[in-house]
C-alpha cells in the first residue's frame, strides 16, 4: 500500500484515499503550437524506471492536488509538495541525488528552460 | 530438431527416455545479426519465428535479460478471445486466434489451446448496451460472437449467482471460440521452433544500451558484450519506455503492476472463462483444478512486479458475490507483472524516430491472446520496413494524428 503525506492538510493518506494524475511538470502547449508539441504534452511520457515525479489528488480528503517524488523500483517516497510548484524544490532534489546518485535528474539541472526565461 | 510425436514417445519409453534433446540451444552471442529482437516473451519470440517462417530471415537473435517467457507471458491468466469493438483490433486479435487454433501443429509443440468458450458478463444496463453493440460490430467484422440471456449464462456456468443484490447478471457477450492456452508452452514452442531455424536465443543477457549513427541503429550493448544488428525490434512490454529511452525517444506508455492469483485445486466446476468487467474480476479453472483469478491494474507507475493487497481484495470481493462457492477457497499463490498501458488501450506496432528500430508494445493487460497475430504482423513490419494491413493502424503516428483505436470503453478492464 502506497502511503503519501498530503502537503496541504498534512494527512498521511493511503493509496485508496488518493487519485493519480499522471506525470508532473509537463510542459503545456496551446493554440498555435505544432502537432509534435501537442503529442509530447499529451502522450509522450518518461515512465521512468527509478525516480518519478507525479501528480496526485487527495480525493477522499482535502481534495487538493500535490506532487509526489518516488521511486518506481523500490516504491520509496522521497517527498511531496503542492502542485502549484513549477519545479521540484531544491532541497528535495538534493535529498534524491544523495540517495540515488545515478538517477537522471537532468531536467532539473540549474539551467532548465523555465529558469532561463 | 527431432519432432515430437506418438512414435517419439513410444521410442523413448523403450529406452528409458535417454534420447530427448534440449528444446533449444543456448549459444554464445555472435558479433552481428541481421535482426536482433529484444525480449524473449511471447511477442518477441513470435516475431522471430514469423521472420524466419514467412520471410526467410533466420540470422536473428532474441536477447532476454531473464529467462524466456519469464515476463508477462509467464505471469498471465491466459485468456484468449477476439471479440473487440474496433475493426483494426478485431483483425489482429482474430488473426491471432486463427493462428492459435493451429499453433500446436504448426510448432510441433502442444500449447494446450483450449477453446472452451468465453463469457463477458453484463452487470449494468450500460454494459448490456455496450456488449450488444460489440456483438453487432463483430458480426460486421466476421467474428462470431453472440448475446446470451441470463438463463443461458446459468446453464453454461452453473456455479454463478445470476441475481446478486448489487450486480445481477443481465446477460453476457459469448464467444464460443474463445478460451485459454498454456502460457509457458506458447513461449517454449516458439523458442524451440526459432532455435530449430538456427536463430540464437540468448538468455540472462540484459540490453544496457542502443548504439545509433546517422539516425539509424548500429547495434546494442549487453551484459555479454556489444552486438551489431541491421534491424532492431524492441518487444519488452513493461520495459518499453526504458529501451526507448536508450534509443533517445519517448513512448505513450505507462508501466503498471497487474496482479493475478490462483486457488487450491478443486474438482472441475467451471468449463468456460468468465469475465466480469464491472466488478473488475475474471476467473477460469486450470487443467490442474486451480481457480485462476485476475482483476484490474494497480493504479500507479510501478516496476516492482508486485502489487498492493487492496487490489487483490477488491477483485476477490467482487468475484465472491458472483461466485458464492469460492468464498471458502484458499488462495495458493499471488503475483504481479508489469504491463505497458497506452491511453487508448490498443497496442503499438510501429517504426520509430530512429531508422531500423521498430517497437511492438502497449499490449497492456491483454496481449497473451494476441501473440501469434502480433508476431505475424511485426515480422512483416520488420522485414519490409513498412507495416502490412494488420499493423498499419497501430503506428505511433496515431497519437499525433488523433486516430485512436479506443478499446478502453469496450474492454473496461484487463484484456
Ligand atoms: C497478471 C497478468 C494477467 C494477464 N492476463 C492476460 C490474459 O488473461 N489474457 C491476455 O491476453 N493477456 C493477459 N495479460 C497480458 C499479457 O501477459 C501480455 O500482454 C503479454 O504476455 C506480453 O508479452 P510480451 O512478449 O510483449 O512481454 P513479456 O512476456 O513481458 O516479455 C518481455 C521480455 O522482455 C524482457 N526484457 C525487458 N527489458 C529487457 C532488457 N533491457 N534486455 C533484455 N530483455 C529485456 C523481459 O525480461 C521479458 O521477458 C496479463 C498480464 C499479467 C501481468
Ligand atoms: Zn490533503
Amino acid at each position: 500500500m502506497l502511503i503519501l503525506t498530503c502537503p496541504h492538510c498534512g494527512v498521511t493518506a493511503e493509496e485508496t484515499e488518493l487519485a493519480l494524475g499522471g506525470e508532473a511538470h509537463l510542459k503545456r502547449y496551446g493554440p498555435g503550437d505544432s502537432d509534435e508539441q501537442f503529442e509530447a504534452y499529451m502522450f509522450a511520457r518518461k515512465n521512468p524506471k527509478g525516480v518519478h515525479f507525479e501528480r496526485w489528488r487527495h480525493a477522499y480528503g482535502c481534495g487538493k492536488w500535490f506532487i509526489a517524488a518516488r521511486c518506481t523500483v523500490t516504491l520509496e517516497v522521497f517527498g511531496t509538495y503542492p502542485a502549484q510548484t513549477a519545479r521540484p524544490p531544491a532541497d528535495l532534489l538534493a535529498a534524491i541525488r544523495a540517495k540515488r546518485p545515478s538517477a537522471d535528474l537532468s531536467d532539473w539541472d540549474a539551467a532548465t528552460p523555465e529558469d532561463a526565461q | 530438431m527431432k519432432r515430437y510425436s506418438v512414435f517419439a514417445v513410444a521410442r523413448e519409453a523403450l529406452r528409458w527416455h535417454t534420447g530427448w534433446e534440449r528444446a533449444w540451444r543456448s549459444p554464445q552471442p555472435k558479433s552481428r545479426y541481421d535482426v536482433v529482437v529484444i525480449g524473449a516473451g511471447g511477442h518477441g519470440l513470435a516475431t522471430a519465428y514469423y521472420l524466419g517462417k514467412n520471410f526467410g530471415i533466420t540470422n536473428v537473435a532474441v536477447i532476454e535479460k531473464g529467462w524466456l517467457g519469464g515476463g508477462n507471458t509467464g505471469r498471465n491468466t491466459t485468456i484468449i478471445r477476439s471479440n473487440y469493438l474496433q475493426d483494426p483490433s478485431a483483425a489482429i486479435y482474430d488473426k491471432a486466434l486463427q493462428l492459435y487454433e493451429g499453433l500446436s501443429q504448426d510448432l510441433n509443440y502442444n500449447v494446450m489451446f483450449s477453446p472452451r468458450g468465453l463469457l463477458m458478463l453484463a452487470q449494468t444496463h450500460h454494459e448490456v448496451r455496450g456488449y450488444k453493440r460489440t456483438v453487432h460490430a463483430n458480426l460486421l467484422q466476421g467474428v462470431a460472437t453472440e448475446w446470451i440471456e441470463p438463463a443461458k449464462v446459468k446453464e453454461l456456468v452453473p456455479i454463478i449467482n445470476i441475481d446478486g443484490p448489487r450486480y445481477p447478471v443481465l446477460g453476457a457477450l459469448y464467444q464460443a471460440r474463445g478460451g485459454t492456452a498454456r502460457h509457458d508452452a506458447v513461449a517454449w514452442g516458439y523458442a524451440r521452433a526459432c532455435s530449430a531455424m538456427g536463430m540464437d536465443i540468448i538468455q540472462q543477457c540484459e540490453v544496457t544500451g542502443i548504439r545509433t549513427a546517422n539516425g539509424a541503429v548500429q547495434g546494442i550493448d549487453t551484459a555479454r558484450g556489444a552486438i551489431d544488428c541491421g534491424k532492431l525490434a524492441i518487444v519488452v512490454a513493461g520495459h518499453s519506455s526504458v529501451l526507448a529511452g536508450m534509443a533517445g525517444f519517448r513512448l505513450p506508455i505507462e508501466s503498471m503492476a497487474l496482479q493475478a492469483l490462483v486457488s487450491e485445486p478443486i474438482k472441475p466446476c467451471m468449463d468456460v472463462v468468465v469475465m466480469a468487467n464491472t466488478v473488475h474480476g475474471y476467473m477460469s479453472q486450470s487443467d490442474k483444478g486451480e481457480m485462476v483469478i485476475g482483476g484490474g491494474t494497480d493504479g500507479f507507475n510501478n516496476y516492482t512486479q508486485r502489487g498492493s493487497w487492496q487490489h487483490v481484495e477488491e477483485t476477490v470481493r467482487a468475484l465472491i458475490e458472483t461466485f458464492p462457492m469460492i468464498s471458502r477457497l484458499k488462495m495458493l499463490r499471488q503475483w504481479g507483472g508489469i504491463v505497458d498501458m497506452t491511453g487508448d488501450r490498443s497496442p503499438i506496432l510501429s517504426a520509430t524516430p530512429v531508422g531500423n528500430i521498430f517497437v511492438n508494445c502497449g499490449w497492456g493487460t491483454g496481449g497473451f491472446k494476441a501473440i501469434p497475430g502480433s508476431g505475424w504482423a511485426m515480422a512483416e513490419l520488420v522485414a519490409k520496413g513498412t507495416p502490412g494491413p494488420l499493423a498499419a493502424e497501430f503506428g505511433l503516428n496515431r497519437f499525433r494524428e488523433g486516430r485512436f483505436i479506443d478499446e478502453s470503453v469496450a474492454a473496461g478492464v484487463a484484456h
